[in-house]
């Protein structure tokens, strides 16, 4: 696939002319899905599909574009030139834009890595057996994922990796559920076997009878995947250097009010662990760590070149929307083991569900408790909860709430597949609350 | 292209065969503060390759077009599909894709061309020159999405179905702020008005009279009071009841979740499937229809991706449960009438169980007779903020602007209006309902759904709602 990226790059910067500058951006994947639902197979699948982007200045203009690739070189590069003829013809009826980068990076970086998936005609037969009589429900996604950026300066990145999860969810009959993430880049039948059935064993927890608790604050411990959530959050009106200059950021209070979260809690950018590519969509390298949060003081934001430009700051080459690509949040001293003696009476919440901001210049979230979320007392799980609205706010509940953070950080793969398969994760540890708002 | 030439070439043993070729040409322009920030169009093309082989339906989704290309995508999906069948979670046959013949094309006036590049671009620039009442606004933004869609569907037992697209969205925004309070009005929650139309919305007196509305109800917000707490009547206007519709009703009758296909994502329902025809869902004004065929709506459409035919039909009559949302496959899993709604959000995922146009009928109050029933209550207008938890039960929606109701009448302004309850007392405590003066037609290009994920077009369209004591607060 990258000889395909690199003969069309090749033959549409051939075509370019003096005055225009131009980005090449491919992204790609080869996937198998299948959509399983009371442990048979719902629906199942492959889907082939690449795409080239382009971002044409000119003359103190832009303007951009995409178009589907077909693998077909030389019908691709037809169609290559077809749209880079389009956007010529678009782009000098534009009104200039002052906040525009010319790509003038040329750096040059490649990353393949392969790992060994299973057939796509074998998955059914590999992951159906082993689930038993369990109810589960959840998607199986595999395949190779292809990114590249090039440029009309000589910069030049590709990065290829192969990866498979299964994420699914386990029910009891009582609608009582687990939910977990089967992941990683070499499928291992006996190690698969292993983890579902100690996520099946998580699921005996759920049988006790649930209680219903009233709205109120309670003592809370989030798990590392609930607090992943939460996490998410900050890439949407939250940590963007653009959103906080244009009063649309839940942090803008850390930066025009002096507002501090907790000294426990720590955020970076942390491309160390290799899961997703530096380069952005312009095919600048971001550094390998950036600190964001530190000790509870916003210390940097993401910032892009583009919104380097505009409000005169230094960019650290984030991506053009100013959203986590490698998001870290830094460990504590609680232990596994201590968790549950240290929350004492009050709620253990393993994920949450649907977050929104409530309000967001306040800085105020609500979402849903989900899957196994239990009522503890005296440092014992008694039963699990009835699920449960939240409202919060992340100056309360990061805030003077937040009593500790867990020694161990999880990693949480991303396996959303709106854009296609994605290739991050949010890498963060569990958090204990002094208090948590429950509503509804 | 010729589809049922390509289809006609292919090779393999199956027992029914689709193909289904979509392109899609999404043009986006934004402009802030008078300036541009994204001039950009996306084209997508591919096609969509389904075969059923021993009951199992297996898909190959493919950008290369040529015949080998979906020769090869056949055979794939038929390994797939063989390989799956003894692990299948229902066995289809042929009535799970109905032969189908027919056109669509959306009604407009003015062609996506009828502006060039730099027209629109300028109306985008006068319309954030306009957003810009005062300097207390910080930021402002205009914004227009031109989506042109093709899809044509040919199978092995004798559809033929080509439906052309052209839906407009717009929005515009402005942002005040003083001190510490800052607030945003956009037009009517962000890009709800977008429609299956032309390029006539564009008309400049008409964005820039209401972009000066929307910047002075910016600046009106900042020195309004904090909506106030208690449990109060609660007047929800037709661009907020989209939202509520969309999350409370629509979602929780998909058959799809019902049946638990959607239990590792988007979650389950309350309603099951001995609610249908039972359950009161709601007041006895209550009526939901699945219509395809309002002029302008976003999601109308003559075919769903299964080859279903699509008609109009009512879902919650007087507010009792009738039909679910759920295309052939859900309707005979579940034995459940349903309607033309199997839907895919373009030539790479198979299709599933969707909503589309999904409106509340109009009753008969006027806007007058429905504010001057409220003793003590809120009018809340445009969505900013939506949650509702995985049984479709728990929900807390916010909005942009409020007003109080004190007497019979709107008085004060307030900011950061919220709500929350649970779907079917709230439903059920529907109290009266806008005539058709009231009635006005939304929608949305994302919503999100599906594993793996898709964000697809839907349109609702509702008249103006009372509530009878719904718990209400405001911000921060």
């Amino acid at each position: 696939m990258e000889k395909l990226f690199k003969q069309i790059t090749q033959a549409v910067l051939a075509e370019l002319q003096e005055d225009e500058h131009l980005g090449l951006s491919f992204g790609g994947e080869k996937s198998t899905f299948a959509r399983i639902n009371a442990a048979r197979i719902r629906q199942i699948g492959n889907v082939d599909e690449t795409d080239l982007g382009f971002n044409l200045i000119w003359n103190g203009k832009r303007c951009t574009g995409s178009i589907s690739l077909s693998s077909d070189v030389a019908e691709d590069k037809a169609r290559a030139v077809v749209e880079l003829q389009r956007l010529r013809e678009e782009v000098k009826q534009l009104p200039d834009d002052p906040y525009l980068v010319i790509p003038d990076s040329t750096e040059i970086s490649i990353s393949e890595k392969f790992g060994e998936l299973p057939a796509a005609n074998k998955i059914a037969e590999m992951l159906l057996p082993a689930m038993g009589q369990v109810d589960l429900t959840g998607i199986w996604a595999s395949g190779r994922i292809y990114q590249g950026s090039a440029n009309s300066a000589g910069g030049y990145h590709w990065f290829a990796s192969d990866s498979f999860s299964l994420d699914y969810s386990l029910i009891t009959p009582e609608e009582k559920m687990v939910k977990a993430t089967y992941a990683g880049t070499r499928w291992d039948q006996v190690a698969y076997e292993k983890f579902l059935a100690d996520s099946i064993k998580k699921l005996e927890l759920m049988s006790l009878l649930p209680k219903k608790i009233e709205p109120g604050n309670y003592r809370t411990y989030i798990a590392s995947a609930g607090v992943a959530d939460v996490i998410s959050m900050f890439s949407w009106a939250g940590i963007s250097e653009a959103a906080i200059r244009q009063s649309e950021s839940s942090l803008g209070k850390m930066r025009n009010e002096g507002k501090k979260l907790s000294e426990l809690f720590v955020l970076s950018e942390d491309f160390s662990s290799g899961l997703s590519p530096r380069f952005n969509g312009n095919g600048e390298v971001a550094p390998e760590t950036t600190v964001l949060i530190d000790k509870g003081e916003l210390k940097q934001t993401l910032v892009s070149s583009r919104t380097a430009k505009e409000y005169g700051v230094n960019s650290n080459f984030a991506s053009e929307g100013e959203y986590l690509r490698a998001p870290v949040v830094g460990t504590g001293n609680l232990q596994e083991s201590e968790i549950l003696e240290k929350l004492g009476t009050g709620v253990y919440l393993s994920n949450l569900h649907y977050l929104n901001w409530s309000d967001m210049i306040g800085g105020r979230i609500t979402g849903m408790t989900r899957y196994a979320c239990f009522w503890v007392e005296d440092g014992k799980i008694v039963a699990p909860i009835e699920n449960m609205r939240f409202d919060d706010s992340i100056y309360n509940f990061l805030g003077e709430n937040l009593e500790a953070v867990t020694d161990t950080a999880l990693v949480n793969p991303e396996v959303g597949t709106y854009d296609g398969r994605e290739l991050s994760a949010i890498i963060c540890p569990g958090i204990l609350l002094k208090s948590f708002s429950l509503t509804l | 292209m010729n589809l049922k030439t390509i289809l006609s070439g292919i090779d393999v043993k199956a027992d029914w065969i689709g193909l289904r070729y979509v392109t899609e040409n999404t043009g986006f322009r934004l402009v802030r503060d008078g300036k541009p920030e994204a001039n950009t169009r996306e084209s997508k093309q591919g096609i969509m390759v389904e075969v059923l082989v021993n009951g199992q339906f297996a898909y190959y989704g493919t950008s290369r077009l040529d015949q080998p290309g979906i020769q090869a995508a056949t055979e794939r999906a038929v390994q797939l599909a063989q390989a799956a069948s003894s692990f299948s979670l229902h066995s289809f046959g042929l009535d799970a894709r109905p032969a189908a013949k027919g056109t669509y094309r959306s009604p407009y006036q003015s062609a996506a061309d009828a502006f060039s590049p730099g027209e629109l671009s300028d109306l985008l620039i006068k319309a954030t020159a306009e957003l810009k009442v005062s300097d207390k606004v910080v930021t402002t933004n205009a914004m227009a999405r031109i989506v042109e869609t093709e899809s044509r569907f040919v199978s092995s037992n004798g559809s033929d179905v080509d439906q052309q697209y052209l839906m407009v969205s717009a929005d515009y925004s402005a942002v005040a702020q003083d001190g510490s309070v800052t607030q945003k009005r956009t037009d009517g929650g962000l890009l709800a008005k977008s429609f299956q139309t032309g390029m006539e919305v564009f008309d400049q007196a008409d964005v820039l009279a209401r972009c000066r509305t929307i910047g002075a109800e910016s600046v009106e917000l900042l020195t309004a009071e904090e909506c106030p707490t208690g449990t109060l009547d609660l007047v929800l206007a037709p661009d907020q009841m989209m939202l509520q519709i969309h999350e409370s009703v629509g979602h929780a009758l998909e058959i799809d979740r019902i049946l638990g296909d959607e239990r590792n994502y988007a979650g389950w329902s309350f309603v099951r499937l001995e609610d249908f025809g039972k359950l009161q869902y709601g007041s006895a004004l209550m009526n939901i229809t699945f219509d395809p065929f309002v002029e302008n709506q976003l999601a109308s459409y003559a075919y769903d991706d299964g080859g279903l035919k699509a008609e109009k039909e009512f879902l919650i009559k007087n507010g009792l449960l009738l039909r679910g949302l759920g295309g052939m496959e859900s309707q005979i899993r579940s034995g459940i009438d349903g309607v033309a709604n199997f839907r895919a959000s373009s030539w790479n995922r198979a299709p599933i169980d969707r909503m589309a146009n999904l409106n509340l009928e109009a009753g008969d109050s006027s806007y007058d007779e429905i504010i001057g029933a409220v003793e003590k209550g809120v009018f809340m207008t445009s969505n900013r903020s939506w949650s509702i938890d995985d049984y479709r039960n728990k929900f807390q929606f916010g909005c942009e602007y409020g007003k109080l109701i004190e007497n019979g009448k709107l008085t004060k302004t307030v900011k950061n209006p919220n709500y929350r309850a649970i779907s079917n007392p709230f439903w059920r405590s529907l109290k009266m309902i806008g005539n058709q003066d009231t009635f006005e037609i939304y929608g949305t290009p994302f919503c999100g759904k599906g594993e793996p994920n898709q964000i697809i077009r839907v349109g609702h369209a509702s008249p103006l709602c009372l509530f009878d004591k719904v718990e209400i607060f405001g911000g921060a």
